[in-house]
């Protein structure tokens, strides 16, 4: 099983690479059981559109290799 | 588009690209420089864009290259130990416990979403991000503030993927650690 600070690891890891079907799987996992890695999947992913946002904000304009994921 | 004119409307985007150099440097003086090089190169290239927004999206694109310079630039000389780097990952690691379980669970955010139309918002996520360690800050920085790919930051800050991903994940943890005392806490 997965500890906290594995999960953490894989759930940013998730934002910049593609997992293996195993690390999903136990992520997945350890996620079903565990609300505080719940929680981190959900502001992780809040601060990845939030960076997003903030260009918009800004009224930047995105770069061309820009959101690409 | 004259050179005039582009300067002319260039000038309104000048308060925006400095504020966004200046969070990714953290030198007034190297941050000013940068934009004031990448506008130049609009201008005098005037006569290529059809209109201000490509213009902007222009400078932009060069901006980020000059930043990436930059960064290469720093790259090189020596690092010594930073203090902040070791003193985040401290922080990261007290949250768990010698089995790596969270010794308090992280609460939840309560629609978070929201909080990205609320201008005082952005100050404590600037300021948050500003409050990072270096390295994690600027790799958090190219990733989502730029949004470049990851192998494209290795290689542009030689270093390598696993490196890269030990300063995102730093950088996110500090980064929600940050909003969760500062923004998310309050509300």
């Amino acid at each position: 099983m997965l500890s906290c600070k594995d999960s953490t690891e894989l759930i940013s890891q998730g934002m910049d690479r593609r997992l293996s079907l195993s690390e999903r799987m136990g992520l997945r996992l350890h996620l079903l059981i565990c609300r505080g890695c719940r929680a981190t999947e959900q502001q992780l992913g809040f601060l990845h559109d939030a960076g997003a946002a903030w260009r918009q904000h800004h009224d930047l304009p995105s770069t061309q290799q820009g959101d690409s994921k | 588009m004259t050179p005039n004119e582009l300067s002319l409307q260039l000038a309104g985007l000048r308060p925006r690209l400095l504020r966004f150099a200046r969070l990714q440097l953290r030198d007034d003086g190297a941050a000013e420089d940068a934009v004031q090089e990448a506008l130049l190169a609009a201008v005098e290239n005037a006569r290529n864009f059809e209109g201000a927004s490509a213009a902007a999206t222009w400078v932009f694109a060069i901006l980020k290259n000059k930043l990436i310079d930059e960064f290469r630039r720093r790259g090189r000389t020596p690092v010594v130990a930073a203090d902040d780097e070791v003193a985040l990952e401290i922080l990261l690691e007290e949250q768990f416990d010698a089995r790596g379980h969270w010794r308090e669970p992280p609460p939840a955010w309560s629609d978070p979403a929201a909080s990205l139309e609320q201008t005082r918002f952005w100050e404590v996520f600037e300021a948050c991000i500003s409050g990072l360690a270096e390295r994690p800050a600027r790799v958090f920085g190219m990733r989502e503030l730029l949004g470049m790919e990851t192998e494209e930051i290795c290689k542009e800050l030689g270093i390598s993927a696993s490196n890269c991903w030990v300063l995102l994940h730093r950088a996110r943890l500090g980064l929600r650690d940050c909003l969760s005392r500062r923004w998310f806490g309050e509300n």
